[in-house]
């Protein structure tokens, strides 16, 4: 029962959103692929417990990758989605092998450093990614030879929900699988995970590997129904955002990327609509409240009131 | 109904809605710009009152139609939000025209809605060239890197200056005025001394001028526009001793921009640039612009070129709506500016029709200080630009 009530609510949320919003669908569409950006982020830090300041290298990849491929003959969006989706994964593979090896700090140290690596080197590489000015000139070919990009987003809409939904049944899955829990139990304790005979590293980069390209296919939809790439795609700005919207919603509970993505794009969308001058004092202090307020997020907030409320009955 | 309670109402329609609705006959630009973070200072606060200042000389209603304008805040070159912000635009906000642009990826981005949508956008900044050809409703107010750096390298050549050394910040503008400079430098047969591209957050430029001392330059040339770059820069070519060495000190125009470089000082007077436009243009139009820009401007400082871009866009805008009595249709429109010329704040410019970027004159200018403050003294004129560089 509950079951098809979730089943019944992600597909009439998008429908009924398409109906009482149809001017604001790109919003949305980028709400949904930055809630499956966040989610990709969740899986290596809400459940193996691996924190990163570099995330938004694999969305960049994703975000490159699809655009080179489009702006050099292959526009084809699904096959390139898969394509940049290995590519990530692949680049995600020796990076991962460095970063499970540092501490929790170490960690974060390293992943900060591969990000301003690889945007260095796009910038540098201005002749392949179109540096500052950025990639160029892609040509993304109707979903399915169907359905082309209109003004009002309608098929990038349904494309980013289908991938988002796609992404999140994949996490759902892993995450409730032996070698999902094995990565709780390495978050929980990884000396004991490892006395108890868990390949910790191995488990860890493989981890960081499925995140990677998780991230990948949301940069490559973001390309795809933007159809021009910049340096911010992999930048050290969008990776600290990811993080705060992972926090907003709440770490290692699935929705919580999802809620914090929504709730972190539309408040930044209508502030800045209201006061275009001075709204980024009002997120700053957003943020600490929310900080203050709900530590565990907003996932965490509504879990706590929960328990209180059994606690009384 | 109390007056707190209307205004309550108000302030929960404008956050359901995003926006104050306009009355229907208003002509509405949507301004893509940014408004916040460290852009900004030179950015769409800059553009606004650029458009406020030719409002203020020109009125504020133009065949019946009065100018709103509405601000839309895009902080960094991030074609995603630019993408979402035009799209608001046009299809919630039905702007009449777009417009605005600090930074090329944003351009490109609300350029692909201006090309679906079919509405005119007017470029008022953004100048890496050639990003117009995809772009048939785009129109570019403002010029290009390789407009107003090739006439420098001509005077060069002109003036026997051999052996130039260029410095440009490491990325796609830095490399575009660079290669804009060398191509013009050797079609006389000049040759660089060498080139080096700094990271755009270089600072400390001693290790950089010692390279440049080695290889004994006639001219270095420097294209740095982050203020901080810029001053640090000349700072250092000065410790160095290098302009009394008689090495020259060019530079492209953005970079020497007392409006935009705050921090400029003395040690830069008698820096020789190229750019197409100065506030010391000695013209009764310029002359009225400056005046009407200082009343919105903070502390009244002078205009920079991206205030005459936006300025040359409420032209562009308005001889559009008069020539098609309130409407604006949007081929009409398009050819309507193919076919334009007329007198700017920066002298006479006309557009390329095929290009749909502006044909200037590029000025060059040495860095005094008169009445007190920094200017760029226009001295030599290399006329009808194009965006190549050609004349």
């Amino acid at each position: 029962m509950k079951a098809a009530l979730i089943v019944a609510g992600w597909i009439a949320a998008p429908v009924l959103y398409m109906a009482l919003f149809p001017d604001s669908l790109v919003l949305a569409s980028q709400i949904l692929l930055m809630g499956l950006f966040a989610l990709s982020l969740d899986l290596l830090v809400g459940y193996a417990g691996v924190a990163s300041l570099g995330h938004a290298v694999f969305f960049g990849i994703g975000a490159y990758g699809a655009g080179l491929l489009a702006a050099n003959g292959w526009g084809e969006p699904l096959s390139a989605l898969v394509l940049t989706m290995l590519v990530a994964a692949i680049f995600a593979l020796p990076v991962g092998l460095l970063v499970v090896r540092g501490g929790s700090l170490g960690r974060l140290m390293i992943t900060l450093g591969i990000a301003t690596l690889v945007s260095e080197a796009a910038n540098r590489a201005s002749g392949i990614t179109g540096g500052a000015d950025g990639l160029q000139g892609m040509d993304v070919w109707p979903l399915l030879g169907l359905f082309s990009y209109d003004l009002q987003g309608r098929t990038g809409f349904v494309y980013a929900w289908i991938v988002l939904t796609l992404g999140f049944l994949a996490v759902r899955s892993i995450v409730a699988s032996p070698f999902g829990l094995s990565l709780q139990a390495i978050r929980e304790n990884p000396v004991r995970a490892a006395a108890l005979g868990t390949p910790v590293r191995a488990r860890l980069t493989f981890a960081f590997v499925l995140s990677a390209a998780l991230a990948g296919a949301a940069g490559a939809v973001m390309a795809q129904t933007t159809q021009v790439v910049a340096l911010n795609s992999l930048g050290v700005h969008l990776s600290a955002d990811v993080l705060v919207m992972l926090l907003i919603g709440g770490v290692g509970r699935l929705y919580g990327g999802l809620i914090g993505a929504a709730i972190f794009m539309v408040v930044h969308h209508w502030l800045s609509d209201l006061d275009p001058v001075y709204w980024q004092i009002w997120i700053g202090l957003i943020l600490i409240g929310a900080a203050l307020a709900a530590p565990d997020g907003i996932l965490g907030a509504i879990e706590k009131l929960r328990s209180r409320k059994q606690v009384a009955w | 109904m109390s007056a707190t309670f209307r205004y309550r109402a108000l302030t929960l329609s404008v956050l359901i809605f995003g926006a104050i609705p306009a009355i229907a006959d208003d002509l509405k630009i949507g301004l893509i710009a940014p408004f916040s973070g460290p852009s900004s200072d030179a950015g769409g606060p800059e553009m606004e009152s650029g458009m406020r200042a030719y409002l203020k000389i020109h009125g504020d209603t133009v065949a019946g139609r009065k100018i709103v304008i509405i601000r839309k805040d895009a902080p960094s070159p991030a074609p995603d939000v630019a993408r979402r912000l035009a799209q608001e635009l046009v299809t919630r906000d039905k702007v009449d025209v777009l417009a605005g642009h600090i930074f090329t990826p944003t351009a490109i981005a609300a350029g692909q809605v201006s090309t679906q949508a079919k509405v005119p956008m007017l470029i008022m900044n953004a100048a890496t060239s050639g990003i117009l050809a995809k772009m048939p409703y785009t129109a570019r107010a403002s010029f290009t890197l390789a407009q107003t750096t090739a006439p420098l390298a001509r005077w060069a050549n002109k003036n026997g200056i051999k052996r130039v050394f260029t410095v440009v910040a490491d990325y796609a503008p830095g490399i575009d005025s660079e290669t804009a400079f060398l191509q013009e430098l050797e079609k006389s047969g000049n040759s660089a001394a060498g080139s080096i591209r700094v990271p755009l957050d270089t600072i400390d430029f001693a290790s950089y001028i010692r390279r440049i001392q080695d290889t004994q330059p006639g001219a270095v040339f420097a294209f740095l526009p982050a203020s901080d770059q810029a001053k640090n820069f000349i700072k250092a070519f000065r410790e160095a001793g290098l302009d009394k060495a008689g090495v020259r000190l060019l530079a492209e125009g953005g970079m020497v921009h007392p409006a935009i470089s705050m921090t400029l000082d003395d040690d830069a007077i008698g820096t020789v640039s190229s750019h197409h436009y100065s506030d010391d243009h000695q013209t009764a139009v310029n002359a009225a612009f400056v005046a009407a820009f200082k009343t919105f401007s903070p502390g009244g400082r002078a205009p920079s070129y991206i205030a005459v871009g936006a300025y040359d866009a409420m032209e562009m805008l308005f001889q559009a709506v008069k020539m098609q009595e309130g409407k604006l249709d949007p081929d009409r429109t398009m050819q309507i500016w193919r076919e334009m010329a007329w007198e700017s704040p920066r002298g006479p410019v006309r557009f390329d029709p095929a290009s749909r970027d502006i044909v200037q004159n590029v000025y060059i200018r040495k860095l005094e200080r008169k009445n007190g403050a920094l200017v760029n003294v226009e001295f030599e004129t290399f006329a009808n630009v194009d965006d190549a560089g050609r004349q």
